[in-house]
């Protein structure tokens, strides 16, 4: 990669490349398949250390995790969500990061969970938060010699959780019309909120990180009142486009919506995610 | 165009050589090269699952994975599925229930079902209908596959009971 620059493209799971290198949307030179590489292949949790989550780990091997599923059940919801099964064999979460679309599942729901991209090239390594990493529709912050490694993601706090939910016209098999992911961490003595982080998917021409909604929650107990305010906030933070799968204006209800129920979902977990 | 490669895989458990260009796809490696013509062709976006093979026994669009990503690979098609000795029994089902009409899909569904019941042999129907939801067809209207696909699983399960 660093020898051929924009040349070279990395490939994982081909989910996104391979149809693009067929459409002629992109003509890399080289290909590079990354996803021999041990370490972008590893799940690896502990309660010390958290999470690290190899860049190339297809999706299915993530809903497949005990740990993915008890620790960050809305990261491995949106993973689980990607394509049919086929699609799941192969697709990865750097993947699905790096290709950089809007409505990516995967990448609202890094977000609530406070993912961090560990970045390596010939310059050295760096660690970007995910909100971060897009730029705009298709374009990151990677150089051209530069790959994904894996993702680093904090040990949720003991009465935290997240959730991810995604608004599509079918049933299965559908790029988002909304997308969004919260990660909530509640008092337990009074149940207030104590930390939130909510993002949104397709919505913009990139993920956005709507901090104003998760600030809503924050010190308040998590009921009808305050959790409007999020939605709100939350709506307001989005910039939506009309085309074929949406008005503006619909999208705009749907964030306040899907904003609504993954802050309760993310809640309720939180309530029985004690005992660790 | 860029040289061709060697690739050594095992195809339907036979050890495989062959010789592709590193952008063909295993579809048409698989197709054109190896005369595995089993496989179908229909959208080449990852949408219709009429490729489906199975790689390392995972259901998998050969459409959208690259033939040189098949070294050292297991993969599965359906020429490999029936037996010297007959059909395997979701081929025998799929007929018994009249789950193909034009029978294009028909080679990605039975792959998608093994890669399931290989997985998991008694499934709910919920899990089978998510199983072939990467599987279109536009004849049958899909009940008639999910019948099979429910005999065959049950077919297997008092075979092993017995
Ligand atoms: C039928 C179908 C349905 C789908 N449904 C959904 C869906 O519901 N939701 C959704 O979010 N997505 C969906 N997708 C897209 C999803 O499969 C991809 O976004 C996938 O996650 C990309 O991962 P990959 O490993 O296949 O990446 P690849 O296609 O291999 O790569 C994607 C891009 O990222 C770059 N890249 C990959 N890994 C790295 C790395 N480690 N370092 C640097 N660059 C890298 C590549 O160069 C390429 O540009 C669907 C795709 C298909 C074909
Ligand atoms: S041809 Fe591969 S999924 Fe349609
Ligand atoms: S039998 Fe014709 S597409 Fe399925």
């Amino acid at each position: 990669m660093a020898a051929h620059g924009d040349k070279a493209r990395a490939l994982c799971g081909g989910t996104d490349l391979i149809i693009q290198m067929r459409a002629g949307v992109r003509r890399p030179e080289y290909v590079v398949d990354l996803k021999n590489i041990a370490a972008l292949r590893q799940i690896s949790f502990s309660m010390q250390h958290g999470l690290r989550l190899g860049a190339a780990v297809p999706a299915i091997e993530i809903h497949e995790n005990a740990d993915m599923r008890r620790y960050y059940p809305g990261l491995t919801e949106a993973a689980h969500l990607i394509g049919s099964l086929q699609i799941q064999s192969r697709a990865s979460v750097g993947g699905n990061l790096c290709n950089g679309s809007p409505a990516a599942d995967t990448i609202p729901a890094l977000i609530a969970v406070a993912a961090k991209a560990r970045v390596i090239g010939p310059q050295g390594e760096r660690l970007v938060p995910v909100e971060e990493f897009c730029t705009a529709p298709g374009r990151t912050v990677l150089q051209p010699d530069e790959i994904l490694i894996e993702f680093q993601i904090p040990t949720p706090a003991p009465h935290s959780s997240d959730a991810y939910q995604r608004f599509i016209p079918r049933n299965e098999m559908d790029i988002a019309v909304v997308g969004v992911g919260a990660a909530i961490t509640l008092d337990p003595a009074d149940d207030r909120c104590v930390a939130a982080r909510i993002a949104l998917g397709a919505v913009g021409p990139t993920p956005i990180f709507a901090r104003e909604a998760a600030a809503a929650l924050v010190g308040k107990r998590l009921d009808e009142a305050s959790i409007d305010n999020a939605a709100r906030a939350a709506t307001a933070a989005s910039s939506p486009i009309d085309d074929m799968r949406g008005t503006a204006e619909f999208r705009r209800h749907v964030v306040g919506v899907l904003t609504r129920r993954v802050v309760k979902l993310a809640a309720e977990r939180a309530r029985v995610a004690q005992s660790r | 165009m860029s040289k061709k490669v060697v690739v050594e895989t095992t195809i339907n458990g036979e050890a495989t050589e062959f010789l592709c260009e590193p952008r063909q796809s295993l579809l048409e490696v698989l197709r054109d090269e190896l005369e595995l013509t089993g496989s179908k062709e229909g959208c080449l976006t990852g949408d219709c699952g009429a490729c489906t093979v199975i790689i390392n026994g995972r259901p998998t669009c050969s459409c959208l994975v690259l033939g040189v990503e098949a070294q050292g690979k297991k993969i599965d098609t359906i020429e490999g599925l029936a037996r010297p000795e007959g059909l395997h029994v979701l081929q025998r089902k799929f007929l018994e229930h009249a789950a193909l009409q034009c029978g294009i899909c028909t080679p990605g569904f039975l792959m998608s079902a093994k890669a399931l019941l290989d997985r998991n042999p008694s499934p709910t129907e919920a899990e089978i209908r998510y199983a072939l939801a990467g599987n279109l067809c536009r004849c049958t209207g899909y009940d008639k596959i999910v019948r099979a696909v429910i005999d065959a699983a049950n077919t297997l399960s008092g075979a092993r009971a017995a």
